[in-house]
């Protein structure tokens, strides 16, 4: 690099250029990341008045308890929903990845795009065809019903499978592209490699491939169980009485019982779970290589 | 590196593989598809009792939603909302991302101390769950005394859009040529001017695409949305709270829009690469 201001001045801007650079980003993080998560942990210590919902520091750990003994059921429905849908999207997803990133030859970027379609659809109207699909006259239901692989009064809309399948179609490109992208990253030579050692198939497969594609694996289920994990809108819509999630629950605590410190506890509880699986990933894996994967 | 690694002929696929494998992938392509098909099929279904709802039962052919695509005032509201939302967020996270992407990949921990920390916090706001931003957004507005509306929903899609972009630059520039950069500061160039000129030029491609993502992440946003929005409703939101009433058929005509013209963007920037590739 030519240099002709060698003076201070010109050395402390220098310097300051990539302080200068995050700043903003960094501004903008702290204030509306970090700071509402502290204002969060702050809030579940508070307790207020359900008559005027005035909420004064009490400094009361009990909101914790309080709101798990009430909500565990739905807390383990989340966790044991958005486990089944996570691993349910890594069977379904690693062979259509493995596929694309192996035999894709020139058409990768389309069979890509494909996997990636659900993505154009809003969110929302993806789960409400879904209830369409599924409800007692759709089609799903009435073809099932005419080749009389049901009996007629079998309903899936309300149940907890209906919940689990709307989680698993939601999030499976999540699943998909991580698992895609170790798969690509494989040398194949390792695995003529493997092949001039005399490995067979099976033993190529899981003594190279799979312990290459791990970090993926890894990455795929972070980004699929943990929506997964804080989701509402697919029990809202497909799911029933019986089987409420967490998120549900913390919805209708902010928004309709205005219970902000109940609130609060609630989604710390939820954060914390969350951060188990993100800080060992960030241990084991590297929290850099996130970007990666997306 | 001029011989040539012979890599695939060794292993020629047998036809079990070649056969079972694209069928079970054409059929979970199909599976993505399927309800998307369903939405484009019956965006042009005629209703026939007098509320305007969509049902699934296919009661003949019409573009008559089409035409009164903006007959639901509180919908059309929404859409445009939505639409001029995504865009300013995208813009700011874009520009902010890439600053913040170029302060990482440029200097070392030494030069920019910190940087782990930025790190680490990026992560942390790709895998937080959205319920937890949203709810603790809510929570910082309500003790500031925000009133929730349109500046709460921006800051929040800012908030969660910035890391995205990062990320997606960051993993852009690592290959980057600095000798370019280098070659022109010895030909006079300005840091500014290098940076319009040469740095940005290189890079557009990966901020293009994190603008993208940047946009259509608070286009589709609906969790944190719906903590911060108040009463001005974007158009996830709209559509979720429409649920409980009745869709109107509209939804689907706005969202066979959206799905076309994403799906057009997708598949020109797959005719580039294509094209650049070659």
């Amino acid at each position: 690099m030519s240099d002709s201001g060698t003076s201070g001045v010109t050395r402390l801007r220098r310097r300051a250029v990539p302080y200068l650079l995050a700043l903003p980003a960094a501004v903008w993080l702290v204030g509306l990341f970090l700071v509402p998560l502290l204002v969060m942990l702050v809030k579940s210590l508070e307790t207020c008045s359900p008559m005027t919902g005035a909420c004064t520091m009490s400094w009361h750990w009990g909101e914790f308890g309080s709101q798990l003994s009430m909500f565990h059921k739905q807390m383990l429905t989340s966790l044991k929903f958005a486990g089944i849908a996570t691993a349910i999207d890594l069977l379904l997803a690693f062979p259509i990845a493995y596929w694309i990133a192996f035999y894709g030859g020139r058409r990768k970027n389309f069979f890509l795009l494909m996997l990636l379609v659900p993505f154009f659809v809003s969110f929302v109207i993806r789960t409400v065809i879904w209830e369409f699909l599924l409800s007692n006259d759709g089609i799903v239901l009435t073809t099932l019903r005419n080749v009389h692989v049901v009996s007629t009064d079998f309903h899936i809309l309300g149940t907890s499978t209906a919940v689990i399948a709307g989680l698993a179609y939601n999030f499976l490109p999540f699943t998909a592209l991580p698992i895609y992208v170790a798969l690509e990253r494989i040398d194949r030579r390792l695995l003529d490699a493997s092949q001039d050692l005399y490995a067979s198939r099976i033993t190529t497969f899981t003594r190279v491939i799979l312990p290459l594609c791990i970090p993926g694996i890894f990455a795929a289920f972070l980004l699929t169980f943990i929506p997964a994990f804080g989701d509402y809108v697919n029990q809202q819509v497909l799911g029933g009485i019986g089987n409420t999630m967490i998120g549900t629950v913390i919805q209708n605590t902010f928004l309709i019982n205005l219970d902000y410190a109940g609130g609060s506890a609630l989604s710390a509880i939820l954060m914390v779970i969350s951060l188990v699986g993100i800080l060992v990933y960030g241990r084991l894996i590297g929290s850099a290589t996130i970007g990666e994967f997306l | 590196m001029t011989d040539q690694i012979a890599t695939t002929p060794l292993r020629v696929a047998r036809p079990r593989r070649r056969f079972w494998l694209p069928l079970y992938s054409w059929l979970l392509i199909g599976y993505l598809v399927l309800p998307i098909g369903a939405m484009v099929l019956f965006s042009f279904n005629r209703v026939l009792t007098g509320l305007p709802q969509v049902s699934f039962q296919w009661n003949g052919f019409t573009t008559q939603w089409y035409q009164q695509w903006s007959q639901v005032p509180g919908l059309t509201a929404a859409f445009w909302l939505s639409l001029r939302l995504a865009l300013v967020a995208a813009l700011i996270s874009t520009v902010l991302g890439t600053m913040l992407a170029l302060s990482l990949v440029r200097y070392s921990p030494r030069e920019f101390r910190g940087k782990s920390f930025v790190n680490q916090t990026l992560f942390m706001n790709i895998a937080a769950p959205e319920i937890v931003m949203g709810a603790s957004l809510l929570g910082l507005f309500a003790t500031l005394n925000v009133a929730r509306g349109f500046t709460t929903l921006l800051l929040t899609h800012v908030a969660f859009s910035i890391a995205y972009v990062a990320v997606t630059v960051r993993a852009r520039l690592s290959g980057f040529d600095r000798t370019l950069e280098e070659a022109a500061g010895d030909l006079g160039s300005s840091p500014f001017t290098t940076f319009r000129l040469v740095t940005l030029p290189l890079i557009m491609p990966g901020v293009l695409a994190g603008g993208l993502m940047a946009f259509a992440l608070s286009l589709d946003d609906f969790v944190a949305s719906n903590f911060v929005s108040g009463s001005t409703l974007p158009f996830p939101v709209w559509v979720y709270g429409a649920t409980r009433v009745g869709i109107p058929p509209q939804v689907f005509v706005l969202g066979t829009v959206i799905f076309s013209l994403g799906l057009a963007c997708a598949a020109l920037s797959v005719l580039l690469s294509r094209r650049s590739a070659n």
